[in-house]
């Protein structure tokens, strides 16, 4: 199946919860609103004409230019994405599913923005998230123990935002 | 043995009923212990000898590389794909600048893809040998772990002869190679074709009839094969519980349709067959690299300079203004090397599993995100549900089977 194809077919079935799409990009991407991902991905997995049992990659991007000189040139409107890789061990095809959030939850700076998890569809998931909230800082709802997994319990930010300052200091042990 | 308070509600993989129950017990297994090989900690909770629930706490190792990536331009990032899997280095950087030359949209010319070939397989080969041999020290074989030692030292040789570093090796560049492999390297590989047989022949001779590694492997640690498809696992682990999934056959990147190899599958699951799966892998791979070493093309290793991609050769430098040019505007930020505005995921099958890396491009010589999906990650999620109901000695066999290297689980 093409990646046009899955999306007519996920257009069809969701309507306006699929919010965008580029097929015709090197990846091919389909773009789904936030709150559907629990719903687009179950329906994903189980579809038979898709099968996409395996949620091979999770990752997030943020999108941020922290200059504000060079802010006016930067290409996007700054917003963090989710970027799921799926992947069919049954039909050996691939899809990659976004879902677009902002930076801050309500453009509180501190407040983390949300998602619901998607690890009761892909088991694997419950890791992947816990570290793209330790390291992007994204709260996955539903998740069933969103801790940091590779920072300790107590740091504080999240390293792989753009705007993440490194601290100076942690535990009496110098930074930089 | 020490009872240590530890509050469990706060951890949901443990069973959620043990809660004060004082006949279990709560055991720390790592960061420093021997059986781990590499810097990870479990804590594991115990009836008796039995393994009720097992608590990964990773992260000790962690060192920014996605950070990292975000601020090395895409040459120089490979040292630090060096240090992610650090048993097969050669792997990783053939990963990574994959995935940034199909971002890019570089064809390699074919001698390149065949040296890249003969180097992740020879990678594969010692990454095999030293998860073999590692699994059968733990379970108490010794010799086979000293013999798959001295043959990965013949491997560091070879890989010393071809860019002059046995474990750091930052081989690959952006469309070719650091240098191009000489005579020599081409006759200590054919050397080593010829000669490794018989050091595996008596590998195999010490483990796989060996009564205790046999008994301490086989029925241990069982993954299913919907397990492993729920978890997304990849790689010989997948391979040994029925996946039949392999990239080199389904997504066939460099040159790897030119050979003649087999996909080793098995549907034991157990650590026993994933140890069988590796060694049976490890004989795939020296007959890919007999095969390309044998049928090595002659030609260019490196892409035209004219893409911009790559420093063109000495020669052209001094002598010709064309090239001299060419070397200034690869060097010079905003004229060399530019990625799209565009965003990939591209992965190789390395020893261990699938290792992708997911490039974000904004135009420049750096990537805006470099992220890396890496295989011990996801198998070291695993884990706990491998782990239950077997005993404390088991603890061992399994990690050693699942390989997991903390540099590249914490990266």
């Amino acid at each position: 199946m093409s990646p046009a194809d899955i999306h007519q077919q996920l257009v069809r079935q969701f309507g306006d919860k699929i919010t965008g799409a580029n097929v015709t990009a090197l990846d091919p991407w389909v773009e789904v609103a936030p709150a559907a991902i629990v719903e687009v991905g179950t329906y994903l997995r189980d579809d038979p004409a898709l099968l996409f049992d395996a949620l091979n990659d999770l990752c997030a991007v943020d999108y941020f230019e922290p200059d504000a000189k060079k802010a006016a040139k930067f290409a996007h409107q700054p917003h963090v994405e989710v970027v799921y890789h799926l992947y069919s061990y049954t039909l050996k095809h691939h899809l990659k599913v976004k879902a677009k959030l902002p930076r801050w939850k309500n453009d509180q700076a501190g407040e983390l923005p949300e998602i619901p998890s998607v690890s009761k569809v892909w088991l694997i998931g419950e890791w992947h998230e816990r570290e793209a909230y330790d390291l992007m800082g994204i709260t996955f709802t539903n998740h069933p123990n969103l801790r940091r997994i590779l920072c300790p319990e107590d740091w504080e930010g999240h390293a792989l935002r753009k705007d993440y300052d490194f601290p100076l200091e942690y535990h009496g042990i110098r930074g930089q | 043995m020490q009872k240590v308070a530890v509050d469990m509600s706060l951890v949901v993989d443990a069973p959620q009923k043990v809660v004060n129950q004082d006949y279990r017990w709560t055991l720390n297994f790592g960061p420093q212990h021997p059986a781990t090989h590499t810097t990870l900690r479990l804590v594991l909770q115990i009836e008796g000898e039995t393994v009720v629930g097992a608590i990964p706490d990773i992260g000790y190792l962690h060192s920014g590389f996605e950070k990292i990536g975000e601020h090395l331009n895409y040459n120089q990032y490979v040292a630090v794909t060096d240090r992610m899997n650090y048993i097969s280095p050669l792997a990783n950087n053939v990963a990574w600048h994959q995935a940034v030359e199909s971002l890019i949209g570089l064809e390699l010319p074919k001698r390149c893809q065949y040296i890249r070939v003969i180097l992740a397989e020879l990678a594969r080969v010692s990454d095999h040998l030293l998860s073999c041999g590692a699994m059968a020290l733990d379970t108490g074989a010794f010799t086979a772990f000293l013999y798959a030692f001295n043959q990965r030292e013949v491997l560091y040789g070879i890989f010393e002869t071809l860019c002059g570093a046995r474990f750091t090796t930052s081989y690959s560049r952006v469309g070719g190679l650091m240098y191009d492999a000489t005579p020599e390297f081409i006759r200590q590989v054919k050397q080593f074709v010829k000669d490794f047989p018989k050091v595996y022949v008596e590998i195999t001779r010490l483990l796989n009839r060996n009564r205790i590694f046999v008994e301490r492997t086989k029925g241990i640690g069982i993954l299913t094969k919907e397990q492993a498809i729920s978890r997304s696992v990849t790689g010989p682990i997948a391979r040994a519980s029925g996946v039949t999934r392999d990239l080199r056959k389904d997504q066939p990147y460099l040159s790897y349709p030119d050979f003649d190899f087999k996909v080793i599958c098995s549907n034991g699951g157990d650590c026993f067959h994933r140890y069988l799966v590796r060694m049976l892998e490890i004989e795939e791979s020296m007959k890919i690299v007999e095969q390309a070493i044998n049928n090595l093309p002659e030609g260019p290793v490196n892409v035209d300079p004219e893409e911009r991609a790559i420093l063109p050769s000495k020669d052209k430098v001094y002598n010709t203004i064309e090239g001299l040019i060419t070397h200034f505007e690869v060097v010079m930020t905003n004229r060399g090397l530019q990625a799209p505005k565009a965003e990939h995921y591209d992965a190789i099958e390395a020893p261990n599993g699938e290792l992708g890396f997911y490039i974000v491009g904004d135009g420049s010589d750096k990537a805006y995100r470099a992220r890396c999906r890496p295989p011990s990650y996801i198998h070291f999620a695993l884990f706990p549900e491998m782990m239950k109901g077997h005993t404390i000695s088991d603890v061992v066999a399994v990690l050693g089977s699942l390989n997991i290297i903390a540099a590249e689980l914490d990266r």
